[in-house]
């Protein structure tokens, strides 16, 4: 059996995102602290945490911008340390900042991207993704004319354009308004068939609730808090964050 | 054949973002051909001196305008993390490295090639001869393997506009002298014998900082 990305899926692994003691210094200040977590395929979780959680920081290793100091992670089963490539390929980030050249056009960023991912049949591809994020007007504007909003949105595009099965979204809805918010989640969740497994970071309580499975938060460098959407309410939630993070939701 | 490709998709994309925007070629010209003019001022009473001191003042203007064009290669990935996304894409950091560093080598060649002619005017010199134009070409491949490094090492720092500079020109000194020494014989209309070791030394210094510089880049970038 093959998936629509062309991989065999007749092995799957348990687990999508799989960190066991992952630790992440700078110097001798500690982001992560032997944090532990998994994600099984197409789950969507969200992990909260305030400012210096270190919730970016571990965004930025799954993604493998940044080296762990320790630990391990594999990623639909595969070690990050010996399979980054590989593991690159089924990774989708949305993060606040776009990622996005302003001297280019939409086309163009879009183009670029899809010829590293070696993504086939571009054009079409590039005109699907865009049309998700409802841009197509815009294709051919310079990113750097584009509103804030647009930008995110065109961002989001990008992160699409190979078929990720596993984003990872860092305070992804920066500059959105909420009929684009709505949109977005739609485009995120799932292309096709298959379910897309998310992780998303934010400060944002009450949208983490309404669009994750599992609710986690990140506090000083760990996991502090971990359960599943269902039977818990808002005021649970800022109990619970207000709780571990000792910060007021 | 896949790394070069991406190589070369890196390179486009460089180059592509400076025809919109002449950020680095415009810039950097204008620098070079005032740091000439300015030469040709200082120097202007007496040819003799002028073949003396030509060679130098033609590698002081391109190292220093290496470093300004250098410079912006990574400033520009700094923008909306564009390193990062770069980063996040199923290509080896060598890919980044050779790909970043294959466009700054064009961007100077540009530049030379249109500064050199008006430093043959200024300077009364036939500096358009193929010794010259080899020596031109190696030692400026030289520069932008260690300036590609050293830039994508600068940009995470706070300074960077003054880290760059300090760490590039103490480890070209060997190929800036080299290249001086080389272009004195090429102006004299010497054979290439007479170059050739000094071209030996610019092709070392090429292939041993090209290698490591491929080698450490990765732990650059990551770190």
């Amino acid at each position: 059996m093959v998936a629509d990305n062309g991989r065999p899926t007749s092995s799957l692994p348990s687990w999508a995102i799989e960190v066991q003691g992952l630790t992440k210094s700078f110097g001798h200040q500690l982001a992560l602290t032997g944090t532990d977590l998994t994600v099984r395929p197409g789950e969507a979780i969200v992990i909260f945490g305030p400012n210096g959680a270190g919730k970016t920081t571990l965004i930025k290793v799954l993604a493998t911008i940044m080296k762990p100091s320790a630990g391990s992670v594999k990623i639909d089963g595969l070690n990050l340390k010996d399979n980054a490539e590989e593991i690159r390929c089924r990774l989708g980030v949305v993060s606040h900042q776009t990622f996005l050249y302003s001297n280019l056009t939409a086309y163009e960023n879009l183009e670029f991207y899809s010829r590293m991912y070696n993504v086939p049949t571009r054009t079409q591809r590039i005109r699907e993704v865009v049309d998700m994020v409802g841009m197509i007007s815009r294709l051919y504007d310079r990113v750097g004319t584009l509103s804030r909003g647009m930008q995110q949105r065109l961002s989001i595009a990008r992160s699409l354009i190979h078929k990720p099965s596993i984003m990872l979204l860092d305070e992804p809805e920066t500059g959105l308004d909420q009929q684009a918010t709505a949109m977005l989640w739609e485009a995120l969740k799932s292309e096709g068939k298959e379910k897309r497994t998310i992780l998303l970071t934010t400060h944002n309580l009450e949208r983490g609730l309404e669009v994750g499975e599992r609710l986690l938060i990140l506090a000083q460098g760990k996991i502090t808090y971990d359960k599943p959407k269902q039977g818990l309410d808002l005021s649970e939630l800022k109990e619970a964050y207000q709780h571990y993070t000792r910060v007021k939701a | 054949m896949n790394f070069w490709s991406k190589v070369l998709t890196i390179a486009w994309k460089d180059a592509l973002s400076e025809i919109r925007t002449r950020e680095i070629i415009f810039s950097v010209l204008v620098f070079t051909l005032l740091v000439i003019v300015i030469f040709n001022f200082a120097f202007s009473a007496n040819q003799q001196m002028i073949e003396l001191v030509a060679p130098g003042i033609l590698w002081v203007t391109f190292a220093f305008a290496g470093v300004l064009s250098l410079n912006r290669s990574f400033i520009m990935e700094k923008e909306q993390a564009c390193l990062d996304g770069l980063m996040m894409c199923p290509v080896s950091r060598e890919v980044i490295y050779v790909g970043k560093m294959l466009a700054s080598l064009l961007f100077m060649l540009v530049i030379e090639a249109i500064a050199l002619p008006g430093f043959a005017f200024l300077f009364n010199l036939a500096v358009l001869s193929p010794q010259l134009i080899a020596i031109t070409v190696s030692t400026t491949i030289g520069f932008v393997a260690v300036g590609t490094l050293f830039s994508a090492l600068a940009v995470n720092t706070k300074a960077r506009e003054m880290v760059l500079p300090i760490l590039f020109f103490p480890i070209t000194v060997p190929i800036i002298i080299s290249a001086v020494q080389a272009s004195k014989l090429a102006l004299a209309g010497e054979p290439w014998t007479k170059l050739s070791p000094w071209l030996q030394i610019i092709g070392t210094f090429d292939i041993i900082f090209l290698a490591v510089s491929f080698l450490v880049f990765a732990f650059i970038i990551e770190e």
